[in-house]
């Protein structure tokens, strides 16, 4: 149970859904989107997060779509992580999202709210980082227009929109999907748990392309590193060195997991994706 | 607005093939309404917190942590309890397996079940243990579970 | 019809008889209850670990709509405690544990009560904190308890050292260590350590209390010692024990963790305040696993010592067990860790010296095994170790040393082939289960590492002196009994054991006994408690008792239908017919509720039988030698695990887990191995993933499912094989012995043998995570 009390919206269009936050913005209200709702029950029932308002998205129809459109593969951001895995659609953004909490909470947590998570992990974010795709955001305080852009051009660490924004579908080119694909997942001991180290991989082009959460505090895809994993010419011990050493920010050191002990994980779980991959690269 | 934030609302609630009236707070997750309003205390109070899966419910057929929804977002779908499964064959496959001893996560985890079945009547034992790890037991070894689960699932994947 | 057949219960896998009720989902546990009305309480619990409590702002707490009262720890200033009075219920003063309760708040509904605890202002002053056992003894620590020695002693069995940390110290003196250890050709020591863990019983704890305008107090919990409420609330409250009516429903797990009486208190205080009406006080699960008491921590440091040939002559154990900011029943755990400190061996001189230690973590209470699978885990640990030093062979070396009739406990007392159990056939047949001739540890094709660990373990139950429990049996008029006592089922399976044992001796079918499962104490007679293995044993003594007790009676009855003397008489089937001619006989039926002659007359009335059971020849233990009878009888037992290693990542599978106990005569095959397996699993989850984690000033970082995580689904053991050996005990019903706890036991050990066999380092720290691997194998394990 949520201790406090807070208003409840749920709209059925994208234009209600501005039309309310912008209502309740002037009204010096604070709004929380709601899609899946897992994390905001778990932090608000221990007053970790509060809010004077909550706009459920789910009724709006374009959080809801899951298929293809041309060349797209579309997702809409209140898809769940349960029907994500199932439609196999993306096989790699499948297998990652499979691994986030358990399958009960699957069948809430929803993508959007996977990406929106103030947790460092964001696990469902590696494979969309790996395949380029674009978002379509809606809302803010400019106007009721949606806009597309580039993922990377909103998830700096985490998504970063504009006040009042929301996402609405994330969009992904066809090209991407059947790429071969790795995704490894290490946690402290249970399988059901954070993760020491995620990693999402694929081969394009004959190039491995890594995304990393759990090693840091926040997911990341970066050049340098696939520079490196893509490098032959290094011996693979000297390899994982320099990866180690290309790293954007400290090895996370909590109650998982000591930093030295992730960075053991970290070096196994590269190790074991570019094994996997070699094949592809030929 | 569903719910102004001040005083309750009250919203229909589709439990067990019955409609119900049922007043609520914003903030009431739909574990708090089951029990307190409508007397279904077979989803149990345990974690509230997703961790435990006790407190399981079939939200149009999907188990779900009861304890993660808002009873006030929960108006449209099609609910099912451990109340309105009586006398199936998972119950009996429990009590046969000797997969029961104190008994508090049981409904979660016959829920659980039943829905596994209904979606996969073959399953294997990685969708098993891929569904089945939603729901904590202390008391068993859960062998006595995970004997319980194949029986029914094999059992419906036959028929 | 008055043949054997159906009579036969004990030994037979009947179904437990709560099955179908708890897979309907329709059993009511104690939090299943709600009415208008009922009034809320919430805890305000403390930020911090070590504080002095400068004030206490109720202000804008009262001013959230529906709050009926707030209560605060000077409104009843005074220590409780069921060994040593030592706990405010509500911290006055100073805080010692973070979670420690320091304010309910009464409302009309649960979210206005939750909302105004965020409102109650408390202002603390931070003290040192004292955060490790080891802190605790060293000499100058911060202080969690000025003034020990002032507290109240509840039983005699408990010595608090004032000016220290020290809650009690319990000393074993057997033979002469000092000079045996000098002789000793081979020895060996390492320090064992692994901090508090918790039960995790699905079931939070909760409970509901009234006070009636005649005074008296009605508690309903969900408890596994109502008896022991009343008398808390006797002791501390002034109520008379008559007034006191406790209702017990049956429990969602237990594990030692609803042994002791910790919420009712608070909630009678909260009814109090509001007037005697009725108010539920319920944990969340955070304040379950801090706020209420947990499962204590230990660091043990052991030096046995060896002939060349590998025969133990002497041992000595240091204990220093965390039993967090008060001593509940760690101080009685200190005390059972100490009386069986050096496991199932003969072990001639030993030297033990147990500490309850003050610390300022969440306090603990008896968890199953009650401090065994704690000390077990050190002592097999060591003789694995110390088998290696001698170039033994494990299993080898401890059958050299098993602990057989003739010898003598750490505490002195005689052991014969009724108490003590056979410890050599369980290991024998173990060692074939898990097929250790097969080889210890071997390299699997797949790179990794396959490895067996076993381990050794006995218990007695340390039980109250004068621990009884009754029954009463009322006959109905079809001629089926209802069976009622005071055990709690709280998933064991007690109340199908009993009735087995009724209709075994009532030779009667299983289904014409009607067991009452919750309790109240008016109707119930007095049991001590449902712990410590023991409820088989002394209620199924008094099951036995009163069963002999309706049988006279029906048989007086019964002779006076078939104007016969009872001593001809005998009963079974639903009847009772005559020895001589079993086929001349009364229904039970037809006298359940006495004999009617055929011209209306009617005589003897109901059968009801009644029966008790008291412990016989327990003595407390000396408070220098530690010399006395702690208990009627130990279950000892082997374990065995295998585990595939990953030397890759360190991470492991564990294959097999094996328990052969010898628990006396088997009452229920099937139920007693349920209690194995999930014994196994408990003691399998608490060594490989679970414990708090602290920080720097106490604080617990993982007081969460989610971060606190045990054993699910797909983790378990692959194969559990379970055996029993059946030495009967002669005073158990049937010769039944305790069984309930032992599964946990030797868990640990067999786990932490075969890893470190494994990964070839010696692993003396729990939880066994991966990490813990890595940190030994890189040589620089440290304690957790």
């Amino acid at each position: 149970m949520i201790p406090f009390d807070f208003e409840y919206y749920k709209p059925a269009t994208v234009a209600e859904a501005c039309e309310t936050y912008r209502t309740l913005q002037e009204q010096k209200k604070s709004v929380v989107y709601y899609s899946g709702g897992t994390e905001f029950i778990t932090l608000a029932r221990v007053n970790q997060i509060s809010a004077d308002a909550v706009i459920d998205l789910k009724g709006i129809p374009e959080v809801q779509v899951l298929e293809m459109q041309g060349d797209q593969f579309i997702v809409g951001s209140a898809v769940t992580l349960n029907q994500i895995a199932e439609s196999r659609l993306f096989p790699l953004l499948a297998q990652t999202v499979r691994g986030v909490a358990d399958h009960n909470s699957r069948n809430k947590i929803t993508i959007g709210g996977n990406l929106g998570s103030r947790l460092s992990y964001r696990e469902g974010v590696l494979p969309l980082l790996l395949a380029d795709c674009k978002v379509r955001v809606a809302g803010g305080m400019k106007g009721e227009g949606e806009r597309v852009v580039s993922l990377s051009d909103v998830f700096d660490k985490q998504l970063n929109l504009e006040q009042g924004e929301f996402l609405l579908q994330i969009l992904v080119d066809k090209e991407y999907l059947d790429l071969p694909y790795v995704h490894l997942k290490k946690t402290k001991q249970s399988k059901v748990d954070y993760p020491l180290v995620s990693v999402a991989a694929l081969v394009k082009d004959k190039e491995i392309r890594m995304a990393f959460s759990g090693i840091c505090e926040y997911p990341f895809r970066l050049g340098e590193i696939e520079e490196v994993v893509n490098n032959t010419t290094f011996a693979r011990k000297e390899q994982l060195k320099q990866v180690v050493g290309k790293l954007p920010a400290a090895i996370l050191d909590d109650l998982h997991g000591s930093a030295g002990y992730r960075e053991f994980v970290f070096r196994n779980v590269v190790q074991e994706t570019i094994d996997a991959l070699e094949w592809a690269q030929k | 607005m569903i719910s102004n934030g001040k005083s309750k609302t009250v919203i229909e609630l589709h439990v067990n093939g019955d409609s119900h009236e049922v007043m609520v707070r914003s903030g009431d997750t739909l574990l708090d309404i089951l029990r307190e309003q409508l007397g279904l205390s077979g989803a149990k109070r345990s974690c509230e917190n997703g961790d435990c899966g006790a407190c399981t419910v079939l939200a149009d057929g999907k188990p779900i942590h009861s304890c993660l929804s808002l009873a006030i977002e929960s108006c449209d779908q099609s609910l099912m309890t451990i109340e309105g499964l009586m006398g199936s064959p998972i119950q009996q496959a429990f009590v046969d397996n000797w997969a029961i001893q104190c008994g508090f996560c049981t409904p979660g985890f016959i829920l659980n079940c039943h829905a596994l079945a209904t979606e996969h009547p073959n399953a294997s034992d990685e969708v098993i243990e891929e569904w089945m790890c939603s729901n904590l037991c202390r008391c068993t070894g859960y062998q006595e579970i995970k004997e319980a689960v194949q029986s029914v699932v094999r059992a419906s994947g036959n028929a | 019809m008055t043949t054997n057949q159906g009579w036969k219960s004990v030994g037979n896998p009947e179904q437990r008889i709560d099955a179908v009720e708890k897979a309907a989902g329709t059993v009511k546990y104690i939090g299943d209850f709600a009415m208008p009305g009922l009034l809320h309480a919430k805890l305000v619990t403390s930020t911090h670990a070590h504080a002095k409590i400068l004030s206490i702002h109720t202000e804008e707490a009262w001013k959230v709509p529906g709050v009926r009262a707030i209560v605060t720890g000077e409104m009843f200033p005074f220590h409780i405690g069921p060994i040593l009075a030592d706990r405010p219920p509500l911290a006055w003063e100073k805080v010692r544990y973070y979670g420690e309760p320091v304010a309910i708040v009464v409302a009309d509904h649960e979210y206005q009560a939750k909302q105004a605890v965020q409102k109650v202002q408390v202002e603390y002053q931070p003290l040192p904190v004292v955060n490790s056992v080891q802190q605790a003894f060293e000499t100058g620590a911060p202080l969690v308890h000025e003034n020990s020695s002032q507290y109240m002693k509840i039983i005699s069995n408990v010595y608090p050292v004032p000016g220290t940390n020290i809650g009690s110290h319990i000393k074993i003196r057997k033979g002469d260590f000092q000079t045996a250890w000098l002789s000793c050709e081979e020895i060996f020591e390492a320090t064992y350590s692994f901090n508090l863990t918790d039960h995790v019983a699905m079931e939070t704890r909760s409970t509901r209390v009234e006070i009636t305008p005649s005074g008296k107090v009605v508690v309903h919990s969900c408890t596994q010692s109502p008896f022991t409420i009343k008398k808390v609330f006797n002791q501390f409250f002034n109520i008379a024990v008559g007034n006191i009516v406790v209702h017990a429903p049956l429990v969602g797990g237990a594990f030692g963790g609803k042994g002791t009486v910790q919420l009712e208190p608070l909630a009678y205080l909260a009814s109090k305040a509001v007037g005697g009406k009725l108010v539920k006080l319920e944990n969340s699960r955070e304040e379950d696993m801090i706020t209420s008491p947990c499962h204590i921590g230990l660091k043990a440091t052991i030096s046995l010592g060896a002939t060349k040939e590998g025969k133990l002559v002497a041992g000595k154990y240091t204990f220093l067990v965390d039993s967090g900011a008060y001593t509940d029943q760690a101080a009685g755990i200190t005390r059972a860790a100490a009386l069986d400190c050096t496991g199932p061996y003969n072990i001639p001189n030993v030297w033990c010296d147990s500490y309850c230690m003050y610390t300022n973590h969440p306090f603990a209470t008896s968890f199953r095994g009650y401090g065994h699978p704690e000390l077990t885990f050190a002592v097999e640990r060591t003789m694995d170790q110390l088998a290696r030093k001698l170039n033994l062979d494990p299993i080898r070396f401890r059958l050299l040393n098993t602990i057989k009739p003739g010898d003598t406990s750490p505490t002195q007392t005689l052991l014969d082939a009724n108490n003590i159990g056979d410890a050599a056939k369980c290991i024998e047949r173990a060692k074939e289960l898990i097929q250790w001739d097969q080889g210890q540890r071997r390299e699997t094709g797949e790179r990794k590492v396959r490895s067996k660990g076993i381990s050794l373990f006995w218990k007695t139950s340390t039980t109250a002196t004068n621990a009884q429990a009754g029954t009463v049996l009322t006959f109905e008029a079809d001629g089926s009994v209802n069976l009622n006592c005071a055990a709690i089922e709280v998933g064991q399976g007690a109340k199908t054991v009993l009735a087995q044992i009724l209709a075994e001796k009532l030779k009667m079918d299983l289904k014409d006994i009607h067991v009452t499962m919750e309790l109240n104490s008016q109707y119930d007679p007095h049991q001590w408690r449902t712990v410590a293995s023991s409820t088989t044993f002394l209620a199924g003594r008094a099951v036995l008792a009163a069963a002999e007790d309706a049988i006279r009676q029906l048989k007086k009855t019964a002779g006076i239908a078939m104007q016969c003397s009872p001593e001809d008489l005998d009963v079974g089937g639903g009847r009772v017919y005559l020895k001589a001619n079993p086929e001349y006989g009364v229904q039970i039926k037809d006298i359940a509720l006495g004999y009617k002659y055929p011209n209306g007359h009617t005589v003897e009335g109901q059968i009801i039988g009644s029966g008790k059971y008291v412990q016989r020849h327990l003595t407390p233990m000396d408070e220098n030698t530690g010399f006395g009878k702690p208990g009627p009888w130990w279950s000892v037992g082997a374990q065995a695990v295998e585990v595939e290693w990953d030397p890759k990542d360190y991470t492991y599978k564990i294959l097999k887990a094996i328990t052969v106990l010898d628990g006396g005569t088997i009452i229920n095959p099937m139920m007693a191995t349920q209690q194995m397996r999930g014994g196994m699993s408990l003691g399998l989850s608490f060594a490989s993933s679970e414990g708090f984690i602290f920080d720097q000033q106490g604080i617990v970082r993982n007081p969460q499912l989610r971060t606190y995580k045990i054993m699910r689904f797909g983790e378990q053991p692959e194969e559990y094989l379970v055996d029993f050996i059946e030495t009967p005990n002669i005073d158990g019903p049937y010769g039944a012995r305790g069984i309930g706890e032992y599964g946990v036991i030797g868990a640990a050990a067999a786990l932490g043998n075969s890893l470190s066999t494994a990964a070839g380092v010696e692993l003396n720290h729990l939880p066994l995570i991966p990490e813990l691997i890595w940190q030994a194998k890189q040589g620089k394990e440290e304690e957790l």
